[in-house]
């Protein structure tokens, strides 16, 4: 299907969004992820003892463990489309756009699918992180010396 | 109280992120990296450090955290290694985020059949 034909369809069937509905869904689910992660935090420290650091770490490694899964699993497109900012802004969407393109090209070949389009939506994450990171570092070594 | 600091911050955040997706033409992709570079950003000027002391995982979950991690060890690089450290030091914090992205998007990949 063409990108404009396509573009004619998702309006037409997608109905009218109310955006405050669309602000309280995202704001209570970006807070559930919070939370969720919070609990999970303090249950790793009081459980193994971890430091504060360390236990971020793995709490990283669990949310992105568990978004791929979910993704590969087929559940996580419908939560997506339904609380969108909540779960495209936490670490979950940089996992969910990692796992989703690496599944959509797979069919392609394991070189020309999955290689080259692995980093298809997160690529521009990593590369604008990168690049105001390394003109931030440039300035603030200007300034402060 | 640290739990109401996470879901109010994480909350706000996007809650705002969906109000510039609504209001404006940009698409899921510009808005996390508009949210990226605004992490740098706020790391550059030194607020995200009381957020995340503040928040805890409120903010250390926001894709947000990602430009954080970045500049600051980049920064710190800089600090230990000079001009040099800000290349080799960029991504010391942020590796395993991108390396666990890898690993497990590629076994499910490899594991589960894709849709359709």
């Amino acid at each position: 299907m063409e990108k404009e034909e396509y573009k004619k369809l998702v309006k037409k069937i997608s109905p009218a969004e109310n955006k405050l509905k669309n602000i309280i869904v995202a704001f209570l689910m970006g807070g559930a992820v919070a939370l969720i992660g919070e609990f999970i935090v303090c249950g790793l420290m009081t459980i193994f003892g971890l430091s504060r650091v360390d236990a971020g770490g793995w709490l990283v490694l669990i949310v992105i463990f568990v978004a791929c899964l979910l993704t590969a699993l087929n559940f996580f497109d419908n939560w997506v489309m339904r609380c969108k900012c909540g779960l495209i802004i936490p670490t979950t969407g940089f996992a969910h756009s990692v796992a989703s393109s690496a599944l959509d090209y797979r069919n392609d070949g394991l070189i020309t699918g999955l290689g080259s389009n692995f980093f298809k939506l997160a690529g521009s994450v990593i590369l604008y992180g990168v690049i105001s990171a390394f003109i931030l570092v440039i300035v603030r070594v200007i300034i402060g010396g | 109280m640290n739990y109401v600091y996470a879901f109010l911050f994480s909350g706000i955040v996007c809650a705002l992120g969906q109000i510039i997706l609504d209001n404006t033409k940009l698409t899921p992709g510009h808005i996390t990296s508009l949210f990226t570079v605004a992490g740098a950003l706020l790391s550059f000027l030194g607020c995200y450090d009381y957020f995340v002391a503040q928040c805890g995982a409120g903010a250390t979950l926001l894709i947000s955290n990602f430009g954080h991690m970045l500049y600051s060890a980049a920064y710190q690089g800089y600090l230990e290694e000079g001009i040099l450290g800000i290349f080799s030091g960029m991504f010391t914090k942020s590796s395993l985020a991108i390396t666990a992205v890898i690993i497990f998007s590629f076994i499910f990949a490899i594991i589960f059949k894709p849709k359709d």
